[in-house]
């Protein structure tokens, strides 16, 4: 049985990719999910403002309190403030060390804040030796006079000022909130995205009753949150040069099958593994297999974009013809 | 110079033989010498740093290993020791108390020549065998920035003789050829062996004298034992050692071109001392020699230096090796890096012309005493027109200095000046001045002293210039930046009158700025330091403007390179924004103010502080005669209330509508700036209408009002308050019972509202519930507006033993942070109540804490057991009924100690009335019948290194003294080294891969002993466990032991979370609270309390909000997680021992073995913890 698939230009043994998480920033982890089956690996995201905010603290603290009193001119060894430690620094040993300690590719994510970060973090983690770079894109347009097209503009300069930067393949993990994602993730891959990822999270904050206070609030994806992605694979597969990958909701084989058939060339998930733990990937592995056996699916490609909307017989499931029958056919 | 040496060590920086010298942190300088000694009778090359206390402590060491020949250099930033008072700051008192040692005594005047003669007295002791003390002046030489050749590793390597370090080897011990070294001699060999070693200490100067020409002929830097510069037929000629030999080298050519016939000597070896080489430099023409000493030697016929040359040509003119003798006179300067400025260099040569030239004399104060100063014509100025000057006042948390440093290195490395900086800074921990001099020019600048006339003044921070004439440095014509926080329009009018004037008088060119808003433009929050050094170099002229800025560009590159490219456009869009928004202002005709400065203090204030503390607050404590000075280091108290700095621009506001009352916001206030009264609503009338108050919330007095007064002038805007607050509004978002608001527009009311507040009644301490977090807010604190760090960690603790013991304590203080915030002048923190009593504080040194806290408790002893004598035999005669309540008393609680205090103001009374010798024996120790508190503080620097085995034998003398170790877990005041507080994992100056040994648990070292009492406290964790354990040490009729977790700016926080940081230590595990009350024995139960809950938190949770553990994780990921997985695991292990110690039975503990004091005459008191249960009383036998 053949579930390899390509992404991104990469020959990868079979689609299941473990997507960005926390866990993937420990080579033992990275280990067991490439014993477990991992084809491929994204690495959690380096954020520029993180690492900028975290250099700015760390100056902050060690500069606070320096040179103001005769007796102490700093108050931590020299090493603390640099130069190794500061900015992506560790970042990119962990894409140098974590390429060298496994076989499977690893996909580097970067989230920038400035179109100069996108660049200059690109470069360097291209030097440090990732097989691919994740673009996480994610803004969240509180300006009102900032209009869709200006996020749209956004993000396409940035894709095209990343891509022809560097000569690694490149994939874009978009937000569902866009107007006309199609039309959006034609004009990326025209720009030079090599992949689109579908989609990015957007994390809500909390409203801390108790405190009358904002709280960050991070919750696992839901499976039902797998639709949406579904919907945009399948509106683009077959009619896009660009790897398509599916990233939220997959919770279990059932879920990746989906992706597949809707016409994915990888499906990724964190949510699964953070759940059960990072042998569950094998689990999914083993599953999809049985899955294909049992329908006697020889290879992946029989099974991709069987129910994407190019190959649909009825296309107007997809439209909004669909979603008036839906309502007429509910029943309390 | 130890941190340099501990990060090459770290870095893995090779010597010239290729391997990386070992660097060992020891627990004092003692320690430190006798590691040296040891290694050095081990054969290997070895050195130390030190400087004042430090160097005292190595005697005794230095001594041996002079005596047994060793070849070592010693390098000292040479400075004053503590005498009626502590001063860090440069004299060579500390050198001059080790010339007996037999150590060489080599003296270097720069930064040039500290760094070549290093290596010189490498060369010399090598062969010499004589040890070497390499001194230069401390702060003037060694923390001045200045341009450097430096030595190459050949050059040095070129140096060394192998052979001589081989011959060093050789002598070494080994059982392999085994010798004896170190004996006990008797009257018939030792004195003789003292004289064996001459022959060594003569070749001294020869071997010195060649290594000097060895080092020229590579270098072509020349230099002499004695150096002469100068007219070859001076008539008068100064003779000194370090930095001051360079003013007076320029004094000298300034002198000689206006036709003075004068000289200088700098004196390079001062011991062994070489009088043949002193004549060779002495032109035979000199009359009149002043000897200039940089220390005082009181009750001696002159300073050291002046006695050596007095000897020394007087010895010669005898022998008639030199023809006449000269006028010796000898003076002393710079104590305490006082500035010596070539206008009192001139004084001294100007003495010597005299009719009779005064001896003894001194430079640069006003001593209206004993008259012993030299009048200093302070308009003698010598300084070339090719120097650019510049003085820079900012503060601490400015950045000024850093900019200033960088400004320095890009003019000398970049622009190819040559470049000086020079940094002073004031004593307070936050909110700190500094002032900055530096100068530039196309020559070597060889001027140590301060600038005293600027072409460029910049004040960094506009409210400096209502306080201080700044300038005063400012030159005819000078151009002034002023960073202001208001549009460049409205400037001049809001300058004070007197700087209009000047401004106007002396034709300066005025600039301004708003870098404030500069920074906030361009994302760069509060740091101005780039902005205003942009403007330096835009306008000074120091460099072409263009140039200039390419290079800070080109700095910045350079400094945020690792930080991303987005930063480094933050600081290049900061520079454009400064060249976009820096303005000249057009300078009026005539003054349009008429705003005079306002006082710095009220007219109201004691003497003392108007005629002191005001003038050092403005900054002309160089201007205070003598004998405005105490003579035996005797000052008031409670000066800081006077100061109001208005450091901080946002103050807490309070919302008394929210408010419950809880006491917490004024428990963690580090500065005591929340004050709480309650009172009858009467008291209102006449209130400012801005005056807050809110019914008192506890249920039975209906009348009385609660307010929460902040002093907002003394406040440093930590917001500690805020985060301690633990009232939220319910219909508010973000808004608590205290919020930090804008200070400016509270600021006119809130003065008002103080002077109300202060005429409301101090609440009585003996209706106050001590017991409870709640009460302590209504106790008044005794400890207030130090300047400790904002928001500082241990100042709590400190305020609390104020409030609750304030008016019987007295403290033993370590040297440390808190004695530095705690007494540095201008102003003492420790005051007095409405009664005029307060804490008793004073500080003796570092090591000698605890022995100096238990003088303190012998003498109290003692004095308490000689008054009840006296008691005894007066009491016929003073009444038997009050002699006896007065011995019986019973002092616990707060009331007890009231009524005791009644009853010794009516002996005092009657004893008065009495002629007769014993009642003013009795007089003479009459406080002592009020029971006394003793505290020794400090920090564990103190209590965990240097000072620990007095601690733990004065734990061990079972005497009732309280020990407060205000424990930081580093060494916070000299910046960061590690202590054996220093946890596991920690990362801190010696040990900067992060602490590999765990903390040392000196609580359970305590508790062994079974009789002390022993608390481990977190104000932050639980401040009514605080609060507990310090009543019941305090109660406690034998030693106990507070370890008080604080934290620190050393541990890399925000400091507004610090107190969430002491509960996250405790949440963790790693800081659990308990206390061990020996007092549990006598009724049989467990004496240990385990206070807080198990973990609950894993220890990253805590110790990654820290940078000392958080950094590590980013320059060493993998052996930060070995560690911190070794520091969990140790954390879960403590904690296991110490449920397992309270879970015992009582039996299984070390009996109470505290001496029964069947000698003690005074009433034991109740210690037990819950119950109060109090002992039987000795009853006095009045009249037997």
């Amino acid at each position: 049985m053949l579930l390899a698939t390509q992404y991104l230009g990469l020959s990868l043994k079979t689609p299941l990719v473990a997507s960005a998480s926390p866990l993937n920033a420990k080579l033992d982890n990275l280990r067991r999910l490439e014993d477990a089956g991992a084809a491929a690996i994204v690495l959690p995201s380096l954020f520029q403002e993180q690492i900028e905010a975290e250099a700015s603290a760390r100056e902050a603290r060690t500069e606070a309190y320096a040179d103001s009193s005769p007796e102490a001119q700093s108050y931590f060894p020299a090493a603390t403030a640099g130069p190794y430690g500061l900015g992506p620094d560790r970042y990119l040993d962990l894409v140098r060390r974590s390429s060298e300690a496994i076989a499977i590719p690893v996909i580097a994510s970067l989230n920038g804040s400035s179109l100069a970060g996108w660049i200059d973090y690109a470069r360097q983690i291209a030097q440090a030796g990732a097989a691919a770079l994740e673009l996480n894109m994610y803004h969240v347009p509180t300006d009102l006079l900032e209009s869709g097209c200006d996020v749209e503009a956004r993000y396409t300069e940035i894709v095209e000022a990343v891509c022809s930067s560097i000569t690694l393949p490149i994939s874009v993990k978009l937000t569902p909130y866009l107007s006309s994602i199609g039309h959006f993730a034609a004009t990326l891959v025209e720009r030079g995205a090599a992949g689109l990822v579908f989609f990015n999270r957007l994390l809500h904050p909390e409203i801390d009753l108790l405190r009358m206070k904002l709280s960050d609030r991070l919750d696992l994806s839901q499976p039902s949150e797998l639709h949406l992605p579904l919907l945009w694979i399948a509106i683009l597969a077959g009619r896009t040069r660009a790897s398509l990958a599916v990233s939220t909701g997959v919770a279990t084989v059932d879920d990746v099958v989906k992706g597949l058939l809707a016409g994915a060339d990888v499906v990724m998930t964190t949510s699964a593994l953070l759940r059960h733990d990072i042998d569950y990937m094998g689990t999914l592995t083993r599953e999809l297999r049985q899955w294909m056996e049992e329908r006697e699916i020889a290879s992946l490609a029989d099974m991709r974009g069987m129910m994407s909307w190019q190959r649909s017989r009825d296309r107007s499931v997809y439209t909004r013809a669909n979603y008036l029958r839906i309502l007429e056919g509910y029943t309390a | 110079m130890a941190d340099l040496a501990d990060q090459w060590m770290s870095d893995g920086l090779e010597n010239i033989w290729g391997n990386v010298p070992v660097v060992q942190e020891m627990q004092s300088e003692g320690g430190a010498a006798g590691a040296v000694h040891g290694a050095l009778q081990s054969g290997a090359l070895t050195t130390t740093f030190t400087a004042s206390q430090g160097l005292m402590l190595m005697l005794p060491n230095m001594f041996k290993i002079a005596g047994e020949l060793t070849s070592t250099v010693f390098h000292v930033a040479s400075r004053s020791l503590a005498t009626s008072a502590l001063s860090i700051f440069g004299d060579h008192a500390d050198v001059m108390a080790a010339r007996t040692t037999g150590f060489a005594l080599f003296c270097s005047a720069s930064v040039q020549e500290a760094h070549d003669s290093a290596l010189i007295a490498q060369m010399a002791t090598l062969e010499a065998r004589v040890p070497f003390l390499h001194f230069f002046d401390g702060f003037r030489t060694s923390h001045e920035l200045n341009t450097l050749e430096l030595l190459g590793d050949t050059e040095i390597r070129s140096m060394i003789d192998d052979r001589l370090v081989r011959a060093h080897r050789g002598r070494a011990l080994s059982p392999e050829h085994p010798f004896i070294r170190g004996t006990a001699q008797n009257p018939d060999t030792f004195f003789q062996a003292r004289e064996a070693v001459n022959p060594y200490y003569a070749a001294v100067p020869g071997i010195v004298e060649s290594a000097m020409e060895r080092f020229g002929g590579m270098t072509g830097r020349h230099y002499h034992l004695f150096e002469y510069d100068g007219d070859p037929d001076a008539e008068r000629v100064l003779i000194l050692m370090g930095s001051g030999a360079e003013t007076v080298r320029a004094t000298v050519a300034a002198l000689r071109a206006s036709g003075e016939k004068v000289g200088v000597i700098q004196v390079r070896l001062y011991r062994p001392f070489s009088v043949a080489h002193l004549l060779e430099a002495l032109p035979a023409s000199v009359r009149g020699i002043a000897v200039l000493d940089r220390t005082k030697e009181a009750g001696a016929t002159g300073e050291p230096l002046f006695q050596d040359i007095v000897t020394g040509l007087a010895c010669a003119v005898g022998r008639g090796e030199r023809a006449t003798m000269p006028l010796v006179i000898g003076g002393r300067y710079g104590l305490s890096s006082k500035d010596f400025t070539p206008a009192m260099a001139k004084a001294a040569f100007d003495e010597l012309k005299t009719d009779k030239p005064r001896t003894g004399f001194t430079l640069g104060i006003n001593d209206d005493v004993s008259h012993t100063s030299l009048a200093i014509d302070d308009t003698y100025m010598i300084e070339k027109d090719d120097v650019t000057r510049a003085v820079f006042y900012g503060l601490g948390a400015d950045g000024t200095v850093g900019a200033n440093k960088n400004s320095v290195k890009i003019i000398a490395e970049d622009a190819g000046l040559y470049a000086q900086g020079y940094f002073v800074y004031d004593s307070h921990k936050s909110g700190a001045q500094t002032i900055s001099h530096l100068r530039f020019g196309p020559e070597p600048i060889q001027a140590p002293y301060l600038i005293a006339q600027a072409g460029f003044v910049a004040c960094h921070q506009f409210v400096a210039l209502e306080r201080q004439d700044l300038l005063r440095v400012a030159a005819p014509g000078a151009t002034l930046l002023l960073n202001v926080p208001y549009p460049a329009t409205e400037i001049w009018d809001r300058l004070p009158r007197p700087v209009q004037q000047t401004i106007i008088d002396r034709k300066l060119r005025l600039f301004v700025i708003d870098a404030s808003a500069v920074a906030r433009e361009v994302g760069l929050g509060a740091r101005t330091n780039t902005i205003l050094q942009t403007c330096f170099f835009a306008i000074s002229g120091v460099l072409q403007r263009d140039k200039a800025i390419g290079h800070i560009k080109e700095a910045i590159r350079k400094t945020y390179a690792r930080k991303g490219q987005a930063v480094i456009d933050k600081n290049f869009a900061a520079v454009d924004g400064t060249l976009a928004r820096l303005s000249e202002i057009t300078i009026p005709a005539a003054v349009t103010s008429d705003r005079e400065r306002p006082a710095l203090v009220p007219a109201s204030a004691p003497e003392f502080v108007r005629m002191v503390t005001a003038r050092i607050f403005a900054g002309a404590g160089d201007e205070i005669p003598v004998s405005l000075i105490p003579a035996d280091g005797t000052f008031p108290a409670g000066t800081s209330a006077f100061e109001k700095r208005n450091i901080s621009d946002t103050v807490p506001a309070w919302r008394e509508d929210l408010c419950v009352q809880c006491g917490q916001c004024s428990f963690v206030c580090p500065h005591s700036v929340i004050r709480a009264r309650y009172y009858n609503e009467e008291r209102l009338a006449g209130a400012p209408a801005s005056f807050k108050s809110a019914p008192v919330n506890a249920r039975g007095y209906p009348e009385a009002r609660f307010t929460l007064q902040f002093y907002v002038e003394d406040c440093t805007g930590c917001g500690l308050c805020v985060e301690a607050c633990p009232e939220t509004s319910l219909r508010e978002a973000n808004t608590k019972a205290i919020n930090m608001a804008d200070k400016q527009p509270l600021l006119e009311a809130e003065r008002a509202n103080i002077a109300f507040f202060e005429t409301l009644p101090v609440n009585d301490r003996a209706r106050v519930d001590f017991a409870d977090v709640r009460g302590v807010q209504f106790l008044e604190p005794l400890f207030e507006f130090s300047g400790a760090c904002g928001g500082c960690g241990e100042t709590p603790y400190l305020k609390l033993l104020s409030q609750l013991f304030g008016d019987r304590l007295q403290i033993a203080n370590a040297t440390g942070c808190s004695s530095i915030y705690g007494g540095n002048l201008p102003v003492t923190p420790w005051t007095k109540d409405a009664e005029g009593r307060g804490p008793a504080w004073s500080n003796s040194l570092f090591e000698d804490n605890a022995e100096f806290g238990l003088g303190f408790r012998l003498a109290a002893d003692k004095h308490l057991s000689l008054a009840l004598s006296l008691l005894v035999c007066l009491a016929p005669k003073i009444g038997i009924d009050l002699a006896e309540a007065i011995a019986k008393a019973l002092q616990i609680q707060e009331s007890e100690i009231r009524a005791q205090r009644i009853r010794v103001a009516q002996l005092k009374t009657r004893l008065l009335g009495l002629d007769d010798p014993l009642a003013l024996d009795l007089l003479s120790v009459i406080d002592h019948l009020v029971r006394r508190s003793i505290w020794i503080v400090g920090g564990d620097g103190w209590a965990y290194d240097i000072g620990y085995g007095g601690l733990d034998h004065v734990l061990a003398t079972g005497r009732d003294v309280n020990v407060l170790v205000l424990d930081t877990e580093v060494y916070s005041n000299t910046g960061g080294q590690a202590s054996k507080a220093t946890p596991l994992g920690a990362v801190a100056k010696f040990a900067a891969s992060g602490k590999r040994t765990a903390r040392k648990d000196l609580a359970l070292q305590a508790i062994a002993y079974g009789n002390v009492y022993v608390a481990q406290v977190a104000m932050g964790a639980n401040p009514q466990h605080t609060l507990q354990a310090f009543r019941e040490a305090e109660a406690y009729d034998g030693p106990s032991l507070i370890l008080a977790y604080s934290h620190c700016i050393a541990h890399g926080i925000d400091m507004r979370f610090g107190m969430k940081q002491q509960d996250l230590a405790t949440a963790s595990g790693y800081w659990p609270l308990f206390r061990f009350n020996p007092m549990m024995r006598t009724i049989d139960e467990n004496p240990f309390r385990l206070d807080s809950p198990r973990p609950r938190i894993p220890l990253r949770a805590y110790a990654y909000n820290e940078l000392r553990y958080s950094s590590l994780a980013s320059t060493h990921p993998e052996a930060a997680d070995a560690l911190l997985a070794q520091a969990q695991a140790a954390v879960n292990e403590k904690y296991r021992q110490y449920e397992e110690l309270a879970s015992r039975d009582g039996s299984r503990f070390h009996p109470d073995v505290r001496p029964e004091r069947q000698e003690a005459v005074r009433p034991k008191r109740a210690v037990k913890p819950e119950t109060d249960a109090r002992h039987e009383l000795p009853v006095l036998a009045a009249g037997q």
